[in-house]
């Protein structure tokens, strides 16, 4: 299991910190998990001095930059939390950063979801609503908000799986890219550049082509055997009942996201 | 928010306190929770939140594990009602330790108002006439069959929802909502697109807070004879009717149904407690 888990940073040692108390009141089974991700991280050769040499040898994408990340602010979420959203198709650099998420190199702290997995716009922002909701809480049962992100897509209480599931691996092509940004309260003009140093990052370091964050593109690329094989919708036969191919795939997407609020429960 | 939370009545749950593109609107308290309208994630996606907030005359820990239980269970119903196809509001997130659910905000009026609003113009209509308009509802003339065809889906939804194992436990038509169909949707059996809209619509079970699951012939009797009770008292000029639709179109709708309308008989001579064996 050890060596699928992703998405992992010690809080302490996260310069630019966004990292509030709540992620260090760890739940024993987020302690367990983050003991393994310690393990994993003294596993690697050079956890931290790899990564920033590897990064340069990426070429920028041409796309303009504005296009690329997708800003929204979430309703009933705090107002210091922005979600930041970018797609990319045809990522050959997968295994590179699936490498910085297992190597915890805390520039590399996003959520990475296989787009494979993923039926709509709304079901990523379900998944981030859920991980804030428990950030705030202080209940994370992940390292941080952003693994937690792929842990919310996953209706199984297994976080692992849910990692090599519903987040990155050496082979995934298309990725959703999701960040998390918290400011305090007084420092909404520093939200903007923020969000543009994320993007240079992203541009920077995936070796893919941007898309637009849409149902469209979403749906493009979703792999519909594997939804619902992961959300256990190939039991539910009324669905094979609707003819009309959207109004079958709403259905699918509803389900999906029941399952991901219902998970352990 | 501190203007909003000032136009409530009680203390928003903590959740709601959080910005959103519209304040919550308190839409109506029961005797175990609120329930508000909000939205979910985006401004254009509106969402219902049920509330059960913490009781002061509990044992906190009582009152935690039972309103988390609670909270539970009603999501899981309705998941499951969901995934059977019965139409229920969708689950979108859940907070069992704050006390909170979040649902897909179904559109239209509760059932029980438009039957209401039909019956009344239909008094009216035989006011007009120059008869009294109290008859009862026979549901033979041609004026009738629009209400026919809704008793017939609601049976029909009652009968899903049990053969996909829930009985609810407060049937009502008020816990029934009359969704409106999308334009240029409409299911072509069983539903005429001339006559007037008003009892048009799928019927979208809600309130799944006392339901639980269960497939024994008694439990599904008694579901059925609570809705005929709450039918009659709400309704009383269609019970009749009623009764006459729920037998044919519930029959229809799964293998053990006639032997719930058989046992519902026995209900219905000795009233929803069974007998003082225990």
């Amino acid at each position: 299991m050890g060596s699928n888990c992703q998405e992992s940073s010690k809080s302490t040692i996260i310069p630019d910190s966004e990292n509030t108390e709540a992620e260090l009141r760890l739940t024993p089974s987020a302690k367990r998990q983050k003991i393994d991700h310690q393990i994993q991280a003294q596993a690697q050769a050079h956890p931290h001095s790899a990564a920033p040499e590897a990064n340069t040898t990426f070429q920028h994408s041409k796309m303009s930059s504005t296009s690329l990340l997708e800003t929204l602010q979430l309703e009933h979420v705090p107002s210091t939390h922005s979600v930041h959203i970018a797609v990319f198709r045809g990522v050959e650099n997968a295994a590179f950063l699936h490498q910085q998420l297992l190597a915890r190199n805390a520039d590399f702290e996003y959520a990475l979801i296989d787009a494979a997995v993923i039926t709509s716009r709304l079901q990523v922002l379900s998944a981030a609503f859920k991980a804030i909701t428990l950030q705030v809480a202080g209940t994370l049962k992940t390292p941080n908000v952003h693994s937690e992100i792929v842990y919310a897509l996953s209706p199984a209480s297994n976080i692992a799986e849910a990692y090599r599931r519903h987040g990155i691996t050496p082979t995934t092509k298309d990725l959703v890219i999701v960040k998390i940004l918290i400011s305090p309260l007084d420092a909404d003009s520093t939200e903007a550049a923020r969000a543009e140093d994320i993007e240079k990052h992203l541009l920077a370091h995936v070796k893919g082509q941007p898309a637009p964050f849409t149902d469209e593109t979403l749906s493009a690329l979703t792999d519909w055997g594997r939804v619902r094989k992961y959300y256990k919708l190939n039991g539910v036969g009324w669905l094979d009942g609707i003819k009309d191919a959207g109004a079958k795939n709403k259905e699918m997407d509803t389900l999906v996201m029941s399952g991901m609020a219902l998970r352990g429960v | 928010m501190a203007a909003d939370t000032a136009t409530h009545q009680f203390p928003l749950p903590a959740i709601l306190e959080y910005p959103s593109s519209t304040p919550p609107e308190l839409i109506t308290q029961g005797a175990e929770g609120r329930l508000y309208k909000s939205t979910y994630l985006l401004p254009s996606i509106p969402c219902a939140v049920k509330y059960r907030p913490p009781k002061p005359w509990r044992h906190p820990i009582l009152d935690a594990r039972l309103t988390r239980h609670r909270i539970l269970s009603e999501a899981r119903n309705l998941a499951k009602c969901r995934r059977e196809g019965v139409l229920v509001p969708a689950v979108y997130a859940i907070d069992e330790s704050a006390g909170w659910l979040m649902m897909e905000w179904v559109a239209g009026d509760p059932v029980r108002a438009a039957i209401n609003e039909w019956l009344r113009r239909r008094r009216d209509a035989e006011r007009a006439e120059g008869r009294s308009g109290d008859a009862m509802v026979e549901g033979t003339g041609e004026a009738d069959a629009d209400l026919v065809a809704l008793l017939r889906r609601i049976s029909t939804a009652v009968g899903r929802m049990h053969k996909a194992g829930i009985v609810h436990g407060d049937l009502t038509t008020s816990n029934m909502m009359l969704r409106p169909w999308e334009r240029g949707k409409e299911p072509a059996n069983g539903h005429n697109a001339e006559g007037d809209e008003l009892l048009e619509g799928d019927i979208v079970i809600i309130d799944f807070g006392l339901a639980s699951q269960s497939v024994s012939d008694e439990d599904r009797a008694v579901d059925l004879y609570v809705l005929e009770r709450a039918f009659a008292s709400t309704h009383p000029r269609a019970e009749k009717l009623f009764t006459a639709m729920l037998e044919s179109a519930y029959k229809d709708t799964f293998k053990q149904a006639p032997i719930v309308l058989k046992k519902l008989e026995d209900v219905r001579m000795r009233g929803r407690k069974r007998s003082m064996l225990g």
